[in-house]
Parts: C-alpha cells; structure tokens; sequence
C-alpha cells in the first residue's frame, strides 16, 4: 500500500448513510457482473441531497450522471463528518466510491459496518480524525494524505491537519482485505 | 463479570472470557443473505473459494429473498434465479423460494394459501422459522439483522466480503462490542409500542450513539413484551449505530421457539452477571413515557407525537420493524369502523402475517376486513417500501411526499422520491394519523 493518498477533495457533511451513498433502487445491480459493476460508479453518492453534494456550496454533482456512460468521479478522497455510512449493511455503498475512483475517505469516525466493509473488502481507506474537517476543507481542493505521519495536507490552502493512525485494521488494509489477510495468517 | 453480548461470543470463541476491544475469531450458528446482498455474496465465495467451491455447512446457511419480488425489474428476476442455482448446486435446505417469481413483468402469482415456499421479510422469517436459537450467533448481510437478538443471542449484519468469508470458513473476526444497558421498568399503557421504546432509547443516545457498542435491554416493562415487539426493540439497535441488540431469553422465548421446532437442546441461555461493566447505563419508566416520533432525516431526530404538527400525505405499516401480527393487531384496534383520509398502505413482513390478517379478528371482524373497511391498501409480503427500491414497488414515493411510516429509517430518499419526509412512529401511532391527515398521538382517538 502506498504510504500517500493525493487527490481533489469531495467534501459532505454528518450523517452521510448508504442510501445517500447508493440509492436502494441501483442494488439490483450485481456487483459480481463487471458490467454490472461499473454502474455503481455512476450512481455514487447520487443520492446526496443537492443543497449538502460537495460541501461548502453545494450543487456539485460527484459523477456527471447526465453522461451515462460516466463512471468515474474526479475527486478521489471524500471528506465527511460524524457516522459516515450509516444505515444499511450494503456492501455497495464502499464499492460504489471505490468503482468512482475514491481512494480514501476522512471522517470523524464511521458508523460499523460501512467500516468493516470498506476494510475488509479491500475498498478504499477509512481514515479517522478528531477535526470537523468538512468545515476546513473545500470540495475541489486538491490533498495529500500521508499514512505515515498521519496527516492530511491541504495543499491548495497549505494547512496540514492531523489523521488518526489506522490502529488494529491496518494490516487488513495492507493486505488489500480479508481474503488476502486471513491466506497471509494461514486462516482460511 | 461479563454481560450476555460477551458471554454469547466468548461462548463461540471457545473462550472462558472476553474484553471490549478485542477481536476475536467466533464460529457462526447460521449465515443468512437475500436477494440484494446473496448475489454479489455468491460471485465473491467463487472468486475467493473456487468455482466449484462447497459452503462450510449448507444447513447453516439461510437464504431468504424478500427485498424486491414484486417487480417488474428484470435484474431483480435475475438475482432471485442466481439464489436458486447456488442453493441447488449447494443443497442449501433453508430456501423461503419465491417460485411465483418466473416470468417477465410483475409477478402475480402469489398466493397466501398456496404451498409456495415464499415467506418474506428475513428477518421476521428467519424468528418465524426457528432460526433464532438462543445462545448462538447469527451474521446477516442486513443491517437489521440485529432483530435476532430479542431471542438472547449474538445477531449482526454485515456487507457481501464477510459474509462470502463465513460461507466458506464458517467463522468470523469480530471485535467484541462494549455495552449500553436500557432499562425499561414499569407496566405498558395501552398507547405505548415496542417502537416508542426504542425511538426512545435512539432518541437518547443519538442516531451514533451506540456506534460499534451492544444495546442490551432489559426490564419488567420489557420483560412484559412478547416475542414480537421484543424484535421491534432489536431490530432498531442499528439505528443507534449498535452492532447488536440483545433481551436475555426466558420462557417466553422458549416456547416461541419450540413452537416453531427449535430442539431445547440446542438453546444456550446466557445472563448478563449483576457487576457486567457497561459504558452507559439509561433508566426509564415506561408509564411515563409517552407516543414517540423520529422526525426527517434521522431516526434520532426524537420528537412526541402529540406536541408534533405535521400534515401527512401517506401512512405506512409495514416491515421487518413494524409488518408483524401484533403491530397489525394494534393497528386494527384504531382503524376498525373508522376511516383513512389520506392513502394507507398494509404491507404484512411475511406470509405468516398475511395469513393472521385473516385468523386474527376483533369481535366478528378480521384484520384484512377492518382494514379493506377503512380504506386501506393491503400489499403481499415482502420489504416493499421501506428502502424504495424499483419504481414499480409497492407503496414507493414517487413523489415528494410526507409520510408516517412503522418501518426503521427516514434517511433522506429512503422511501423513494430524495425529497420525500419520512416520520417513523408505532403502528398505532401511524393508524391514528392516517385518520387525521396529520400527526396525532394515538390517545387523542
């Protein structure tokens, strides 16, 4: 795993819940059907009310769903605030970011099982801080995280803001999910 | 010193003791998936175990479809008859079949009294069936599959990567949840629902509160439930954030159990020991409690429903939360000789319930006639409008519309249309509104 995470800022606020991340209606979807996969990407966080999709001003789509064969989001690290992914246990809702291209997200601490899902699957890194970073940083602002000082880096406004170490999920995260984790401990 | 969450999950760790905090490997009594989650589920086992790959015990897997059956949405067809393969190739037993299910467009060929293994809402089938044993530990790709607990066992929900992970190995990694006790003492007035209980405890400690805790509950008022409204107060531990809710089994639980063919042998019975450390303790006394509402967007977002003015477009019963016989029961008691002035939809969770619509009657009256009589709309089975899902769904707003629900969560486009407002309430809170046009607590009937 690489040790820094660069890319655009996507920033939201509390309370993002996997309806908002996925809506229920795209679920029909099979994410095992690479086809089928894809379309995850394009209706990630579409279900985001406008007036709150990329944080301060709103109003910004995350994927251009009026394309649609857009799958891909050009920001790849989601700034939240409390008990990102709450709600339903879909699996859908890290994969969704993760088909956008989202490599990291930084929140104040997730709701469980969107946690276990995004490490265990191998998504994208869940990342913690202490900070209300949604109020500092600006969707759009382009950011480095470094998992090694633990630190983000707004790099379009230069303030540095400290992260959360990974704690006891970090060698699941290394090992690219469970699967790889429990071959690598010989437990399956 | 160890509450029930950590004695039931010591237990299946092959431990003597557990602490908050660590994580431990368990071995999982029962797997359950349905038809959104089992699909991406089964490619994952494949990817993972091999194509010709057997699941590690095909009776302890449980596959219910249940999410969206009533639609006309071909994928949707599609997944059910991916289900079918794998439990053929797999000879999973434990198979609730929507069979009606086979040909293009909205299916119709569901019948109540029909031998059709269809049952309906998981989580209520998975109580209905006798997979709820007390003692053991249960994993669900469903966030509500913490309903489970109300039977005093370890029941949580989890994404596709884990479950396809037990179904091959037949165990799991959890980290072992610290604990928040509820206490409910006192005796149920006659206008209070397992629902207000919990929307009180959410209420409390905030639609976070309970993030990767345990929410156990206890009490005589609790005590006093059966086994149904025992469920409503699990099921919504996940709206606090809670990994698992859990009520110590007794013999109320027992006999549900064993009327459904569970063997006694197989109940372990587990009791939180009097000096079990708990994070919070919360203490109410139920005969001051009064109807409670979680309003837009937040099950959290506690309000009471008499001191509510709020105009209603739709009412909603329905779901895992609130779809059962004794949520129905209730409902019945307001709307019999009355009538809706705003649309009213009956979704039953299961066929169970559906058919208790039917045997259930006050005075002459069934439960199906007292709710045809007031103007309601009766659906089949299944999750329906609780999540939205396809636009052809059953009670799906396709509008942004208001509505009082029974069911377990009001996120923004929960039901359907994004600009829909979701208030949840109990059963007989959302039959009094629908009377009204307006939010109204039910004692005012």
């Amino acid at each position: 795993m690489d040790t820094k995470i660069s890319g655009k800022a996507f920033v939201l606020g509390d309370d993002i819940d996997t309806d908002q991340i996925i809506p229920a209606e795209y679920l029909s979807y099979n994410p095992s059907i690479e086809e089928e996969r894809k379309m995850f990407g394009h209706y990630a966080l579409s279900g985001v009310p406008k007036a709150q999709s990329g944080l301060p001003g709103g109003n910004t789509p995350f994927v251009n769903l009026a394309d649609p064969h857009a799958t891909q989001s050009e920001y790849t690290i989601v700034i939240g605030g409390k008990n990102f992914g709450c709600g339903s246990s879909r699996e859908h809702a890290p994969l969704a970011l993760a088909q956008a291209g989202v490599k990291a997200v930084v929140a104040q601490f997730y709701a469980r099982i969107f946690f276990r899902n995004s490490v265990n699957g191998g998504y994208l890194v869940p990342l913690e801080t202490d900070l209300e970073l949604y109020k500092e940083i600006r969707t759009g602002d382009q950011v480095e995280i470094d998992l090694e000082k633990h630190q983000l880096t707004d790099q379009t406004t230069g303030k540095t803001y400290a992260i959360k170490p990974l704690g006891d999920v970090a060698d699941i995260i290394e090992a690219d999910g469970l699967f790889e984790y429990a071959r690598k401990k010989q437990l399956t | 010193m160890m509450t029930i969450t950590e004695k039931v999950l010591a237990n299946a760790a092959g431990r003597q003791s557990v602490t908050p905090g660590e994580n431990v490997w368990v071995k999982v009594d029962v797997l359950m998936t349905h038809d959104v989650c089992g699909p991406g589920t089964i490619g994952i086992f494949k990817k993972e175990f091999g194509e010709n790959a057997k699941v590690f015990d095909a009776d302890k897997v449980v596959i219910i479809p249940d999410h969206y059956i009533f639609t006309a949405d071909e994928k949707s067809h599609r997944n059910i008859e991916i289900l079918r393969q794998f439990v053929k190739e797999q000879g999973i037993r434990h198979f609730y079949d929507p069979d009606f299910v086979n040909k293009p467009g909205i299916p119709d060929g569901y019948d109540k009294n029909s031998a059709t293994p269809y049952s309906g809402v998981c989580h209520s089938t998975l109580a209905e069936k006798g997979h709820c044993v007390p003692g053991q530990v249960m994993i669900g790709t469903d966030s509500h599959t913490c309903t489970g607990g109300a039977f005093g066992m370890f029941s949580t929900g989890v994404g596709n990567t884990e479950a396809a992970f037990v179904l091959g190995t037949g165990k799991l990694w959890l980290k072992v949840p610290p604990s928040l006790l509820f206490t409910f003492d006192g005796e149920m007035p006659d206008y209070l629902m397992a629902k207000d209980l919990i929307l009180t405890a959410i209420g409390e400690v905030g639609a976070d509160g309970a993030t990767y805790c345990a929410m156990e509950f206890n009490g005589s008022a609790v005590k006093s439930l059966n086994i149904e409204e025992r469920m409503t107060i699990c099921n919504m531990a996940i709206e606090a954030g809670g990994k698992n809710g859990i009520i110590q089994a007794d013999e109320k639980t027992v006999e549900y159990d064993v009327k459904r063919g569970v063997d006694k042998s197989a109940m372990t019975f587990f009791a939180s020991d009097a000096d079990a450390k708990y994070v919070s303790k919360h203490q109410f006394d139920v005969s001051k409690l009064e109807p409670t509402v979680a309003c837009p967007h937040s099950p959290g977002n506690r309000a009471l429903a008499r001191k509510l003015d709020q105009k209603i477009d739709r009412a909603y019963i329905g779901s895992c939360t609130g779809g059962k016989i004794v949520d129905f029961q209730y409902a019945a008691r307001i709307l019999n000789g009355r009538k809706v002035v705003v649309d009213t939809f009956i979704v039953p969770a299961t066929k169970e319930v559906d058919l208790a619509l039917d045997s259930e009657k006050i005075g002459s009256k069934s439960l199906r006639q007292i709710f045809a009589d007031a103007g309601c709309r009766i659906g089949p089975p299944s999750c329906a409008a609780c999540l939205g899902g396809p636009v052809d769904t059953f009670g799906r707003m396709n509008e942004p519309l208001t509505c009082i629900s029974s069911t377990n969560r009001n996120f923004p486009g929960r039901m359907g249309h994004p600009n829909s407002q979701v208030f949840l309430a109990s059963p007989l809170t959302v039959a009094a509104s629908a009377l009204k046009g307006k939010i109204i607590d039910p004692r005012d009937i």
